[in-house]
Parts: C-alpha cells; structure tokens; sequence
C-alpha cells in the first residue's frame, strides 16, 4: 500500500499545492491502484514546494520537488502504478535533513493536521495524561525549569521561572495565552507549527494550564494566517469533542478550554501587555510592568504568556524527560530552535537546529549556501528588533547570549541571508521604515524618535547624506532604547546601529563617494543598455518618461545618463534583461 | 457583498449582536463581523456596535483606527496584498509595487477608478520562500517578476471585466 502525502501549508498552497492534490485525486479515482492520498502541513523545504512524498511500508520514503500536476502525471504513472521510483523529479532531502533535529517539527509534514487521529498515534496527549495522572503540577513546573527551556518569542526568559511566578499567585481564574502573533517581517516558524500540527500546541497549553493552575486558555493569532486559523479551529473543536480539552480532562477534574483571539494587524500587540489590551477589546498599546501578567494580565487575573513554539516544546519534554533535552545545545540555551531561512539562499524554508550550531553550518550545510553561490554577506536575526551579523562572525554558534552579544538578537527565528546584491543602508532603512510605522505612539522618542532616524536614513539613501548623520543616527538610536516603554521601541534602532558596527564603509560609499557598492539604492546607480542582449523592440523607450532613451527600432538602444532620472521603470518593462545597473 | 451604510446590517453581523450578553472584550469580534459583512465598517455598524455595547462612538473609532485591519472605506472587487517583508524586500518587492502602481495607477491603500482592485502593501505573508509574492484575494502567487505580475493583473482586470 503505497501513501501519497502532500505538503499543503501556506507555502506548498501558495506553489500550486491544491491543483497537485487534485490531479492525484483524479488519477486515484481512475481505479484501483492500491494507493492512498493525504495531505499534510509544512514538511521544511518550501523552496522545493509543491512538494510530494511517496511512502511505502519497508521502504524509505522518497520526495519529490516542485511537483506540478503534469510531473504529477508522470510519478503516478511510474512510481505509484508501477513502483519504479521517478527518479528525474526525486528531490534529495537526506542532505539537509541529517543536520537537523526535531522536537518542535516533530509531527510537521509527517502527520494530517486536521486528523486527530494521526496525532494520538504518534504519542499525542500522552504528555498530559502523564502530567495529570502521574505527576503534581510542581512536579510539571521543575520539568520544565530542569530542562532549560527558555522562550522562543524573543527575549528568551526561562520558561519553568514563568510558571513559577504564575503558579503563585492565587486567584479564582487564571489564564494562559499562547502568542501567535508573529509579526516579524521574514519569519514564519510559528505559523508552520499551527498549521501542521496544532494539537502539540494545545496540549502544550493544557499542561502549562495545569501546571499553573489556569482555567482558561486564548490562542492570539494574527487574521493574516488564515490557514493556521482554519486548522486550529479544528483542532480545538476535535480535541473538545474526545475530552483532551473540557471540563473533566482524563477523568481528574481538571477543567481547561481553549479560545482563539483574531489579532487586527497591529505588530505591537506581540507585546504581552498590549496583546492583553487588544484581547480586552482595546487599542493595543503596551503598559509599564510591573505588575507583570503572571500578577495582573488579562482582566486583572494572573496570565501566563507564552510563545507558539516553547508551547509545542513542552509536552515532549514532559515525555521525554529534561535530561534528554538538556542534552542538547550550550551552557545556557538548551534544546533547539526553528529557524524561518530565506532571502538569499539555496535552500530556504523552515529548519530545526540543536542549539549551539553555527550560523556558517546553518547557512551552508543546511541552506546549501547563498542563492547565486558566492559567500554571504550578513545574516539578518531578529527582525525588526534584531541586526545584522556578518560574515566574518559566521562562527558564532546559536545560543542567546552569544548572538546577543554580536549586536543582534535570537529573536522568534527570522534568519534573512543577504549578499553582496544587499545594501545594508537599505536593510537599515527598510526595518526603521516598518517600526516607524508599527510604533503605538506612546513614548516620544519611540514615536517621533524613529521618523527622524528614517528621514536621515532616506536621505542617505538618496545620495543626500551629510557627514554629521552618522553621529545623530547613533545618538538618536541610543535614545531611543533608553527611553521607550516596551521592547518596540528598545530595540528599534538595533538594525540601524548594527550595521553602523559593522559595515560603516557602506555607509559612508553612500555619503562621501554618492555610490550604493550593492547597487541596490536607485539615486546612486547608473542605467545602461547591453547592446549584445537589446533586441531593440522599444518597450523602454516608450516607458521612460523623460525621453532619456534613444534607438531604432530592432537596433540597440542607448541611455543618456545626463537626462536620465534613475526611476528604474525601463528595467521592469524590459523582457529581454538587457539594461544593468552600475 | 459591499453595501452602503443605512442599508440593513446583513445576517451575520445582526447575529453577533442579538448574541452579546455583556461579554467583557468583544468590541474587536463585532468590529470584525461588521467588516466581513460589508467588506468595511461603515458608519452604520459604528453606531450599531456603540448603541448594543454601550460603548461611546469615539472609542470604537479609536479601536478602529488604531488596527490596520479595520477599513472604513469600502473595498474593491479583488483585493491586492503585496508583501514588503525582509525576504521579499531583498529579492525586490520595491520593483514589483512599482510595476503594481504603474499598471493600475494607485497607491497604496487606493482603490482603482473602475473599482476592480484595492491595492495594499502588507509586513509579512510568510512565505518567505516564494519571494517576492503578493496575495490576490485568498490565492498567493510568488517569484513574481515585472511580467508575471502585469499578465496576472491584466487576466484579472479581463475576467471582472466579462462578468
Ligand atoms: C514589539 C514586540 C513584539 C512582539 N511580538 C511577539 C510575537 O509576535 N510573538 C511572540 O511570541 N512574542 C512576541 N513578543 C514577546 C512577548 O512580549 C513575550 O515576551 C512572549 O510572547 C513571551 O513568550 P515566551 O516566554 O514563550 O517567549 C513581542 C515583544 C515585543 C516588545
């Protein structure tokens, strides 16, 4: 019995995942073929989606890449009607995958996310039921502190500490939230996690839920992720239904039910205390703590906040034991971390790594290296609130306090690979750009702060920087971290003097020379045609606006760089590839 | 779907409000089902929401804008969601919203003359890996170039067209 499982999150969705899914449908249903379809979330490598696995009991699976309904012909004809492997579209996953290990992706790509069933038989709820029938909820909380978990959400504060706290206060409710907000501009674990396997999400919240003693637990998630909305909704009415969520869970009276909170898009309400704000029906601004949540948090009850993936973390270390996950990783930062790997690289998706891995292994064993082949020029952590590493740090291994220490943040796993095609001014300028308009206004410097740094930052990239913008950027941006309210703000300049640390001759090609090395600012480049590669059709002349085009027609065509504007419009009507910039 | 306020609220956003009981935080939910019903929140629904909640009119107005997801203009047939995350930011999403706004001749957050399309630009669609990509409606399409884009927008614009 042969099984055909498609990769269908947003990526594999997005590639074409559904017409796949279709045609295998249909060519199922052509008769007999002793086969089987199913469907699954986000197996790890969405830049090979529409991906395809072909299993077969005794035998070891094999993948196919960028699977499209007419390759999906050809598989079926080959492997699933006559069991010869289609060895053309086989996609390698050995390579990347050997490197890797996977507690919080344990299930994903493997299971149906929408099958309870698939769940329970790879273990699910038998954390919880192990919590509830053999251990005390101080029993669960020492696990938890033992093993070293610490949070995934960004700041990474020790996770057992957390409940600890929150299991000490007393009250008649208490809750536990599960961010899923993520905002972060180039990251995406958590939302790969929700739609593959939302139950180990759940069960996570059950056990924190009793390990505190909550009795209501809120799903926050953003209304950009409908499918990870889809699949929870599901999932929480599936584990309702059998009694993994309810008023008696496994027969001990513990009482836990789940409900999901649509964020509205605004990036601030990541923050814990504006999430609580924006969960109570208001504006989403943050508050000063103390009182911390696991005091005063939603309604003013104690609320114990928690991340997508240290949630799904919990319920194998309740199984597994905190020694089996103190064995991985580095002094201070023990089991693993997803990264989301994009921008530009090979192989970009999502990856589970060992704490304590380099980033150089990360880019290149896993990643297979940059996108054009050559090294890379930094890599981008942390988001909005992270900064830029480069390369001659590559050896820095993934750990909190080591990549803090380079200027950069762990952050919720955003790891965006840059080149030399990247201008860091520019990077610099585009996350200022995106905090500047995410900031709530409360604080002043955060608010009014951050405009003026992206104004200078504009400018610079407009070839109108002036020498004394280099001191007001960083007296700017250390104003701001002291004296903003939340960690919008505190961080916000990160990205800016990051790469102030570490690629100043950037910034200063830019100011003094009035030329972008990465050609990627548009006032500091020059338009030119290659007359080898100009067929002469004259879509760019008939674009340019200002008449800074000339040629006949089927002859190459020149640009008059004194007339030119440097829009760069001729170079998105082109189809041939012929004008450069330099 | 779109309906001019002070027409009467479509069924699903009357139901939430028949079934508020004083529930604490649900001025969000009832914000949302008004936009789903009518594609924006029209002033009608403010002054709905206001009345049943007892809620004064300038704090839902104050939730409303403080959100990027609340609209209070109604919107077009097809809706654009350009990604401006960092992975599609350093593949070029600067050139395909040049091209987006070059071809439909809008700006962000506009919506076309003949009503087709509302263009956006959103923070992140995470899929990262298919950048740079865009959202049309529910479908995403991804490694968009200058050419893909102006064919998809133009088989659009012809398909709304014809109906
Ligand atoms: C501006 C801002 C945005 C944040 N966004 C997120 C987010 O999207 N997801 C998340 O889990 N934590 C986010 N956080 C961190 C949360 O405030 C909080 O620390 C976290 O959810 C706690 O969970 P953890 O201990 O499991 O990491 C954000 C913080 C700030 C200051």
């Amino acid at each position: 019995m042969r099984e055909i499982v498609i990769g269908m999150g947003s990526c594999g969705l997005a590639a074409g995942g559904q017409k796949v899914y279709q045609r295998f449908e249909e060519l199922l249903g052509s008769g007999d073929h002793g086969a089987s379809l199913k469907k699954t979330g986000c197996i790890g490598m969405c830049h090979a989606e529409v991906l395809v696995e072909v299993r077969e009991e005794g035998t070891e699976s094999v993948f196919y890449g960028n699977v499209t309904p007419e390759k999906a012909d050809a598989i079926f004809e080959s492997h699933v009607k006559n069991g010869k492997i289609a060895a053309e579209f086989v996609f390698d996953a050995a390579a990347s995958g050997a490197q890797q290990k996977r507690i919080v992706l344990r299930n994903s790509g493997v299971i149906d996310p929408d099958n309870l069933d698939e769940y329970l038989a790879r273990q699910g709820y038998k954390a919880l039921e192990k919590a509830l029938t053999s251990m005390t909820r101080e029993e669960v909380v020492a696990t938890v502190a033992d093993a070293g978990l610490r949070g995934r959400g960004g700041a990474g504060f020790p996770t057992g500490t957390k409940w600890k706290f929150a299991a000490g206060y007393r009250d008649e409710h208490k809750y536990i939230i599960c961010n899923a907000d993520e905002g972060d501009p180039g990251a995406f674990m958590d939302r790969s996690v929700l739609e593959s396997d939302p139950h180990s999400v759940l069960e996570g919240m059950a056990i924190a839920a009793y390990a505190i003693g909550a009795d209501a637990g809120y799903i926050y998630v953003r209304a950009e992720y409908p499918e990870a909305i889809k699949h929870l909704k599901h999932a929480i009415a599936e584990a309702t239904a059998r009694g993994f969520l309810g008023d008696d869970i496994f027969g001990k009276g513990f009482k836990f039910n789940i409900r999901l909170k649509e964020g509205a898009g605004a990036f601030v309400c990541g923050e814990e205390t504006a999430l609580i704000a924006s969960i109570e029906g208001k504006r989403g601004m943050p508050r000063v703590r103390p009182p911390f949540p696991v005091e005063s948090g939603l309604w003013g009850h104690p609320t114990c906040i928690n991340n997508v993936e240290t949630l799904a973390n919990v319920a194998w270390i309740i199984l597994n034991g905190a020694a089996a996950f103190k064995a991985l990783g580095t002094e201070g930062s023990k089991g693993t971390k997803v990264f989301a790997l994009a921008g530009k690289i090979k192989n970009g998706g999502l990856v589970e790594v060992p704490m304590g891995m380099t980033l150089n292994d990360v880019i290149y064993k896993i990643g297979g290296g940059t996108t054009l082949g050559g090294p890379f020029k930094a890599v981008q952590m942390g988001g909005p609130s992270g900064g830029c590493i480069p390369a001659s740090l590559g050896e820095t291994p993934v750990d909190y306090e080591q990549i803090t220490a380079t200027g950069a943040i762990m952050g919720s796993g955003g790891m965006v690979v840059m080149d030399e095609t990247t201008c860091m001014v520019d990077v610099a300028r585009f996350f200022l750009s995106f905090t500047q308009n995410e900031s709530c206004g409360k604080c002043t410097f955060c608010r009014i702060g951050t405009k003026r740094m992206l104004e200078i930052l504009q400018r610079i990239c407009e070839g109108k920087g002036k020498e004394e913008d280099i001191g007001l950027l960083r007296e700017l941006g250390e104003q701001i971290k002291s004296s903003s309210l939340c960690g919008l703000g505190q961080s916000a300049p990160n990205p800016v003097l990051t790469t102030l640390r570490y690629f100043m001759d950037e910034y200063t090609a830019h100011i003094h020379d009035k030329k972008c090395p990465a050609k990627s600012c548009l006032a500091l480049v020059e338009f030119a045609i290659d007359a080898g590669k100009c067929i002469g059709c004259g879509l760019c002349l008939s674009s340019c606006a200002v008449g800074a085009i000339t040629g006949e027609k089927k002859k190459p065509h020149a640009i008059d760089a004194g007339k030119c504007v440097r829009c760069g419009k001729c170079m998105t009507v082109c189809n041939v590839n012929a004008i450069e910039k330099r | 779907m779109i309906q001019e306020s002070g027409q009467p609220a479509p069924a699903a956003f009357e139901k939430m409000l028949w079934q508020y009981r004083g529930e604490p935080g649900m001025i969000i939910p009832l914000l949302q089902a008004a936009q789903e019903s009518y594609g924006y929140v029209p002033p009608a629904a403010i002054e709905r929401i206001a009345s049943v909640t007892g809620t004064p009119e300038a704090e839902i107005c104050g939730v409303i804008t403080f959100y990027k997801q609340f609209r209070l203009k109604p919107l077009g047939k097809h809706v654009i969601r350009l990604c401006k995350g960092t992975a599609c930011h350093v593949v070029g999403a600067e050139t395909v919203g040049q091209v987006i706004e070059d071809e439909l001749k809008v700006v962000p957050d506009e919506t076309t003359e003949d009503g087709i399309f509302t263009y956006m630009v959103v923070a992140c669609l995470g899929c990262c890996s298919l950048a740079p990509a865009m959202m049309i409606d529910e479908q995403t399409y991804g490694r968009l170039t200058p050419q893909t884009i102006r064919k998809l927008l133009r088989q659009y614009r012809r398909d709304a067209q014809k109906m």
